[in-house]
């Protein structure tokens, strides 16, 4: 998430001779980048491969269609009325937190980020409880808005905190009221943490299922899912994917359109002086009533409905072999997953970080399309293919590990990467001049300078296999009964009473890692 | 160099991965006396079907569950390799499916003495296990007895539009639909489905209907009975200003669904998957449908329905053998009406 944000630092030696033989991407090191690149891509063949398979006249009758149609402007509708409310949303609260004197201003921070660690489709189960009648469009838009502005208002917040005030102090000497300043400095120089943040949450609604299931609201992504309880996995729902994933690549393309080159930074010497406050007086009290507010809508409905029905269940809803098991399975399957996602990370970050070929730049690249794939065209390839072609894998743990890894690894990429860009390439010169072997160089040197980098990626995958749903559903082993799962089923049923338990123990388990992700945004602008 | 790297690297990636899969595999099973289930019937019905079982015989069950039709052809895409060793439905499309597919094994005799000649197919590949009434679901405020349809097809009509619910994705509602098609035949399906999309609300499952119609979101739905009777039996939360209309006169919306379990061929455990068929369909297997809180048909075993019900007999469902239906032609005809 913080990938817009962060700018890679590229290591500056000494003897640039000795840099590069030091830095250079060993070949192992290369081939296992490129195999987990090559795996990467599965997904995205698979889709064309089955597109081929079908035949052009198949493919064509089923994308052309009117229910196609309807679907594509429900998800267009739904980002384009989403991502501007999320945007004013994250970028007027993290101004009033950041910018005013607001009372509290160190907690507001927190506060909006924890609705990160609230799962979309519990979010949705908090405000389909509170309003039954919930459904459509303004329903999704609510439910998306409620459960991923924080991804504006972390790098937003950030940003605001980090801008020299002396850029707006000139413009007010030159003449600029209040207002100009704002829309003619301030928020421009916004422009990559909202668009960075819009993206992601584009993204984020391509890929949603259980939020919208809930709430009876047609995306592409609930379509397939649809498609996939009709027929398994057949032509209809891999033709919906190669739509899908075509949406994907168009936002990305838009997002870097309109990123272009920008770039802001301060530059000349000395340092930046705190901001400047504004003194609200008698508007503290409307502004703590828009951050209550704000507050209660997106932390305080989902909690409220989790306590209302944790409270009607009474002790009878904690049914505690089946919450044990199933917390035992979610945790295994996610610290496997974070551990294998994290190693594998590591030579592709590697290759990013040591080298400045054009490879490294495809690499990235690559990554960056498997990391708009939505989980379900993932699970949807990894079972056609484990089915048809790798029966062993069928139905396996390794499976659905498979399909976590290829799914998060963008996340712990980032954070690898970044933790591996700070480690000094003259520290592993010494140790290896000092006649250490590049294994013991790795382990001894790079591995523990790295370490906290990889932990909290190991963190941030750790929480989002726990709270994942669609690929679970479709990829994990018989018998796996997940605490998403679980609760995916109880609420299906809507026993909302039974669902409840499930959905605490998920939020309290997303709790570390969204407090990581608050620290990380103040860092990671820092840069 | 680089190499002795690699190793750990990927001796410690080899390490994770056993380690993965041996804490996340526990749950399949290749051990003797251990049979795999999909499951496409309610959780709660075949989680009492299989603590009785292993209880008696010792023969433990592992359970996936899902839905008729993506376990069905699910089932056909794993064809020989099918890691089920008995599958359970809701609904007959599913079976028929399967067993048009040639993957079923034959049911054993004793199994199919115990249930009815009209509640199994006749190739004995397959048998019922239970069976649920279609009914239209209604608001009694909002929807005055005589403004009741008096058809399914009625429902197609425009004066129903935005008024009714139907969970089009689900299996229940595809078996209805499978059942118009084998009554009507196809060109009269698609029709009634473009109706249907013009007209009804989706909702995501047969209890969301129900709850939709309750609170006055919709005039009426089209569900199967036992959702109805289930919430009566409880708390009445989600059925309270409703009441059941049935259809009858061997209409299309009287479709009385079977509920089949069959083995698979491929199963290693045969005589296993045969005796849990055998104890479904026993009188003690049955009794769980009348006792329990299922609210579904038993169909075998001479057992009686639970006494809130009306009389299996009673609905004048039409008849239609359970192994003609057709899910895939269903999946295709409502894919074609924009409802997937």
């Amino acid at each position: 998430m913080t990938a817009r944000t962060a700018v890679p630092t590229r290591n500056s030696g000494p003897s640039r001779v000795a840099k590069a033989l030091a830095s250079r991407p060993g070949s192992l090191v290369t081939v296992a980048a490129l195999l987990m690149v090559a795996a990467t891509l599965v997904p995205l063949g698979y889709i064309v491969f089955t597109l081929v398979a079908t035949g052009w006249h198949e493919t064509a009758e089923l994308v052309f269609r009117p229910r196609v149609a309807e679907l594509l402007r429900n998800t267009a509708e739904l980002v384009v009325l989403t991502v501007p409310i999320c945007v004013a949303l994250g970028v007027g609260l993290a101004w009033i937190v950041e910018r005013t004197d607001v009372p509290g201003s160190a907690w507001w921070g927190p506060a909006f980020a924890a609705p990160l660690a609230v799962p979309a489709f519990v979010n949705s189960y908090g405000w389909v409880s509170a309003i039954p009648s919930l459904h459509g469009l303004w329903a999704g838009v609510l439910v998306s808005t409620v459960s991923y502005f924080p991804l504006v208002y972390l790098p937003a917040a950030a940003t605001l905190r980090r801008l020299d005030p002396a850029v707006e102090e000139s413009a007010r000497a030159l003449g600029s009221g209040p207002i100009a300043v704002l829309t003619r400095v301030v928020l421009p120089q916004l422009r990559l943490a909202t668009l960075g943040g819009g993206l992601l949450i584009s993204l984020h609604l391509l890929a949603e299922y259980g939020a919208f299931a809930m709430i009876r609201f047609d995306t592409f992504t609930t379509a397939i899912f649809q498609q996939y309880q009709s027929s398994f996995a057949g032509a209809a729902g891999s033709t919906l994917s190669g739509v899908l994933v075509l949406l994907c690549l168009v936002l990305l393309a838009a997002e870097a359109g309109v990123r272009g080159r920008a770039r802001y930074a301060r530059i000349g010497g000395g340092a930046q002086r705190g901001v400047h406050r504004i003194r609200l007086g008698l508007g503290t009290i409307p502004m703590l009533v828009v951050l209550l507010g704000a507050l209660a809508g997106t932390l305080g409905v989902p909690l409220w409905t989790i306590g209302r029905w944790l409270k009607i269940g009474g002790a009878g809803v904690w049914h505690s072999t089946e919450i044990g098991e199933s917390l035992g399975q979610t945790v295994g399957l996610a610290a496997t997953a974070a551990a294998i996602t994290v190693v594998c990370a590591f030579p592709v970050a590697w290759v990013a970080v040591r080298s400045t070929s054009r490879f490294a730049r495809v690499i990235e690249g690559a990554n960056y399309i498997t990391s708009s794939l939505p989980g379900i065209v993932i699970a949807l390839a990894l079972v056609t293919v484990s089915i048809r072609w790798l029966p062993a894998f069928y139905q396996t743990a390794a499976t659905i590990l498979a399909a976590y890894t290829l799914m998060f690894l963008p996340r712990a990429l980032v954070s690898v990467r970044a933790g591996l860009a700070q480690v000094p390439v003259g520290l592993e010169e010494a140790s290896q001049a000092l006649g250490k072997s590049p294994a013991a160089t790795f382990f001894r040197v790079t591995l523990r300078l790295t370490a906290p980098a990889a932990a909290a990626a190991a963190a941030m995958v750790f929480v989002a296999v726990a709270t994942e749903l669609t690929a679970t559903l479709l990829l994990a082993p018989t018998g796996t009964n997940t605490l998403a799962m679980q609760f995916w089923q109880l609420s299906g049923e809507l026993d909302y009473a039974a669902a409840a338990p499930y959905a605490l123990i998920m939020i309290i388990a997303s709790v570390p890692v969204t407090y990581l992700l608050f620290t990380q945004s103040r860092k990671a602008a820092g840069l | 160099m680089t190499a002795a790297r690699w190793k750990l690297v990927s001796g410690a990636l080899a390490a994770i991965a056993v380690l993965g899969a041996t804490t996340a595999c526990s749950g399949s099973s290749d051990g003797d006396n251990e049979i795999v289930v999909y499951n496409a019937q309610h959780e709660s019905l075949t989680k009492e079907w299989i603590d009785a079982f292993t209880k008696d015989t010792g023969i433990k069950v592992t359970i996936r569950n899902g839905g008729d039709t993506d376990l069905g052809n699910q089932i056909v895409a794993e064809g020989k390799n099918a890691k089920a060793d008995v599958f359970i439905t809701e609904n007959s499309p599913a079976m028929a499916l399967v067993e048009n597919a040639g993957l079923f094994a034959d049911v054993d005799k004793d199994t199919l003495a115990q249930v009815p000649e009209q509640f199994r197919p006749s190739t004995g590949k397959w048998t019922g296990i239970a069976a649920r009434s279609t009914v239209f679901v209604y608001n009694t405020a909002k929807l005055p007895a005589d403004q009741l349809p008096k058809s399914l097809l009625d429902l197609a009509q425009p004066q129903w539009k935005g008024r009714w619910s139907g969970a089009a994705s689900g299996a229940d509602f595809q078996a209805i639909v499978a059942a118009l098609l084998a009554q009507k035949g196809e060109d009269a399906t698609l029709s009634w489905l473009k109706g249907m999309k013009e007209n009804a609300v989706i909702s995501q499952n047969n209890t969301t209907v129900m709850k939709g119609v309750n609170s006055g979101q919709f005039d009426g739905g089209v569900i199967y009975h036992y959702y109805w009777f289930k919430d009566q039996a409880k708390t009445k939360e989600n059925s309270k200003n409703t009441q059941l209309f049935y259809f009858k006169n061997q209409d299309p919306g009287a479709f009385v669904s079977i509920s089949g379990g069959g083995v698979l061929k491929s199963s290693k455990h045969q005589n296993d998957a045969q005796k849990f068929l055998n104890y479904i369909t026993s009188k003690q297997g049955q009794a769980v449908l009348r006792d329990g809180d299922s609210m579904e048909y038993p169909v075998a075993s001479d057992v009686a329905a639970n006494p809130a019900l009306p009389p299996l007999a009673s609905l004048d469902a039409p008849k239609i053998d359970p192994s003609k239906l057709d899910s895939k032609k269903v999946t295709q005809l409502m894919t074609q009406a924009g409802l997937l």
